[in-house]
């Protein structure tokens, strides 16, 4: 065996990987932040809302975590196509990652919530908060803030998950690999330099997550999980 | 094209057959694999802790497909022929096994201490301990998370289609190509994974409210 490794392409190709970076970078936040918010509205939906529509919830969480996101990317992509919506490869991305994000989230956000004990939701209704100031300062913030490590191990997922969308050719980093290793025909070298750009991405992401949470939750006590 | 029939559903369910064998491949790989890795995170060695996660920290800081890719093109280079089943089945098993060890170490850990002192002054040796000891609760309270992981490996083994591994979700793309009814070929595509995996996810809930109520 004698391969030579050559990391040549680097020095021409770099702004590629960097570029293809960023493009993730918006991809994802962009997923992560809808998918957020659409995860937390159907959690409420899962504990509060009518049995009709928290079936409705439940069904929808479990057809999303026990397909593979491949099959739900191809699914909004032709599928959506082939009933006459045309949407392009991004736009498709985000939703197919957006829907995905939303079902995990719904289930983590769900064991928050439930973690609120009642009487904390009673003693603020006797206190004259409105149903939406009790929503969202009783239950939603304490409750975001005990899953947050869930939530943070979640949007690492999802970010590292996102190169599978390259697949219906989204613009992003695996896909501008892709390009790259096509052209300079040094795969192993390109998926490697791609490893540590990823690797790299999950550290800024980590770091960024703790920083929104510090800057979020002041109060810094530590919280058991319930059972 | 083709009009999808009935012969496209049997294709399909043949493919769910290597979609199956490919998930256990992956398992069974990195069920090795993480026992080992879960033992090294406990070791008393702290080289060989640092190495285990390191490993791990590697591992799930990148994206499956490009373990997959890396895998793929580096067996090539140490001289296979590109094989994708066996480019497949390595990269899922190193996949795999960098979770499965991160659970069972979880698990191992949450063996109660005084369970190591009686052992110990039993005279137990270290590898006694393991085995008579400590292990098999472990066990115990790794069976459910390792059953729900294992959806996670089923779902996982659909990247082995982009390496051109044909098993379900590359079958679904081939019917797709030929008969072109993307929605009702990948909806049902969706279908038959989750026929898969659904059963699995019960099962891991079963398990765990059953741990629960013995505690």
């Amino acid at each position: 065996m004698s391969y030579h490794f050559d990391f040549s392409f680097l020095g021409q190709r770099w702004p590629a990987f960097a570029e293809g970076a960023w493009l993730t970078v918006q991809l994802t936040v962009v997923a992560i932040a809808l998918g957020f918010a659409l995860g937390t509205v159907c959690a409420l939906a899962r504990v509060y809302a009518h049995p009709l529509l928290r079936r409705l919830v439940a069904g929808y969480v479990e057809a999303i975590r026990n397909t593979p996101l491949l099959m739900q990317i191809f699914l909004v992509y032709f599928g959506i196509a082939s009933l006459g919506l045309k949407l392009s490869a991004d736009v498709s991305a985000v939703i197919a990652l957006v829907v995905n994000m939303g079902a995990y989230t719904t289930e983590i956000m769900r064991a928050g919530i439930e973690a609120i004990p009642k009487t904390q939701v009673e003693g603020a209704d006797v206190l004259g908060l409105s149903r939406l100031q009790v929503i969202s300062h009783i239950v939603l913030l304490p409750a975001i803030e005990r899953v947050y490590p869930a939530l943070t191990g979640q949007s690492l997922l999802l970010m590292l998950a996102s190169s599978v969308t390259s697949q219906i050719s989204a613009e992003e980093l695996t896909a501008t690999a892709e390009t790259v290793q096509s052209e300079t025909y040094r795969s192993f070298e390109v998926y490697i330099v791609v490893a540590l750009v990823y690797l790299a991405l999950s550290l800024i992401y980590r770091v960024g997550f703790w920083a929104i949470g510090a800057a979020l939750f002041v109060r810094r006590r530590r919280l058991g999980t319930l059972r | 094209m083709i009009q999808f029939n009935s012969m496209h559903v049997f294709y399909l369910l043949e493919a769910a057959k290597w979609t199956i064998a490919l998930s256990l491949i992956a398992f069974i790989g990195g069920a090795m694999l993480g026992l080992a890795l879960a033992l090294a995170r406990v070791s008393r060695f702290k080289i060989l802790r640092l190495a285990a996660m390191g490993y791990i920290q590697v591992i799930q800081g990148t994206p499956l497909l490009i373990v997959l890719f890396l895998s793929y093109f580096g067996l090539s280079i140490v001289g296979y022929r590109l094989d994708s089943l066996v480019a497949a089945g390595l990269s899922l098993s190193l996949f795999s096994g960098a979770f499965l060890g991160e659970i069972w170490r979880g698990c191992i850990e949450a063996v109660p201490r005084p369970q190591w002192e009686a052992s110990d002054c039993l005279g137990l040796n270290r590898l006694q301990q393991y085995v008579y000891v400590i292990l098999p609760q472990a066990m115990r309270i790794a069976i459910p998370p390792t059953v729900g992981f294992m959806v996670e490996v089923v779902k996982n083994t659909s990247l082995a289609s982009i390496i051109g591994f044909v098993e379900l979700a590359r079958a679904g793309q081939i019917v797709n190509n030929a008969t072109f009814q993307p929605f009702l070929v990948f909806a049902l595509v969706g279908v038959i994974y989750f026929a898969i995996c659904y059963p699995l996810t019960v099962a891991s809930r079963r398990l765990e409210k059953r741990f629960h109520v013995a505690r």
